[in-house]
């Protein structure tokens, strides 16, 4: 389960993102099952779900990273833009995030999903967040 | 209008597309709608928060909202429910939602060609003229292709 560093925000819990416990470099990699829950066209993930599980990941990367370097500021969002590459499929989902840059006021977070294969994205984010 | 099938109507639709899946889940509702525009509403859920310390919509579902009124809008201009898959979505954010506030989305079609639609819109809890966010996004219809490994057929809003 979770330590305290990597606790997933309530959304994440419902939608039934959770940790794999696996590591990408320093960063944590999330999953999230294929269900109702995330269902849009029959058998393939709902977009905004996909979104969902980009989004804690990137978040979950930089806590991570906020953590190591001692910081704990608040987080706002300032934009997320996602690109769709492939049909999200009926199997679980992964993904991870990476900080691109880490700056005094902002961090700029890029995250990858994918589902078998890791080499194939089935989406990508950038994600900008303020850190006051 | 002469054609076999009804124009698309997103208040109609509503009530097939929110029964079950993932926006069924989050409970959106058909709120409006109009010749190139449709808006939704994510009604407010505790477990539906993005920090546990405030009582604010994780912003998550706002993408959800704002994909699933962007499909509808493109429906509604097209005049016919022909699947989409979403390209690309940006999601600017003005400021929190308040505590414990349903969110609207409401989402226009500003460009349509055969293959791709424009989509722009917003979020807001109360006043239409102070946003939570706006939104852009690009989308691709998907054509008669039988292959399962079209990439185009991403994403396509909830039609489940």
């Amino acid at each position: 389960m979770a330590d305290a560093p990597h606790q997933l925000p309530p959304y994440a819990r419902s939608l039934g993102v959770v940790l794999t416990g696996q590591y990408e470099g320093e960063m944590p990699v999330l999953t999230v099952d294929f269900g109702p829950m995330v269902e849009g066209r029959p058998q393939h993930f709902h977009g905004g779900a996909t979104a969902g599980l980009l989004e804690n990941a990137g978040y979950a990367a930089l806590r991570t990273a906020l953590i190591a370097a001692g910081r704990d500021p608040k987080l706002k969002p300032i934009n997320i833009t996602v690109q769709y590459l492939a049909a999200g499929k009926s199997q679980a989902s992964f993904a991870v995030g990476r900080i691109t840059r880490l700056g005094r006021r902002n961090a700029n977070i890029t995250v990858e999903a994918w589902q078998t294969d890791r080499a194939r994205p089935i989406a990508t984010a950038v994600m900008n967040i303020l850190m006051v | 209008m002469n054609t076999p099938t009804p124009r698309f109507d997103a208040r109609e639709a509503s009530k097939w597309f929110f029964r079950h899946g993932h926006t069924g889940w989050l409970g959106l509702r058909f709120t409006d709608q109009g010749e190139n525009w449709v808006e939704l509403e994510l009604p407010w859920r505790e477990d539906l928060i993005g920090d546990a310390s405030q009582h604010v919509l994780a912003s998550g579902p706002i993408i959800s909202l704002m994909d699933m009124a962007s499909g509808m809008a493109i429906w509604q201009t097209r005049g016919t429910f022909q699947p989409v898959a979403t390209l690309d979505l940006r999601v600017d954010y003005q400021r929190p939602a308040r505590e414990r506030a349903s969110v609207k989305g409401r989402v226009e079609c500003y460009r349509i060609t055969r293959s791709a639609a424009f989509v722009r819109g917003i979020a807001y809890d109360d006043d239409p003229s102070d946003p939570v966010a706006h939104v852009a996004g690009c989308f691709m219809t998907i054509g008669a292709d039988p292959r399962e490994e079209n990439p185009a057929l991403n994403g396509a809003p909830g039609n489940g």
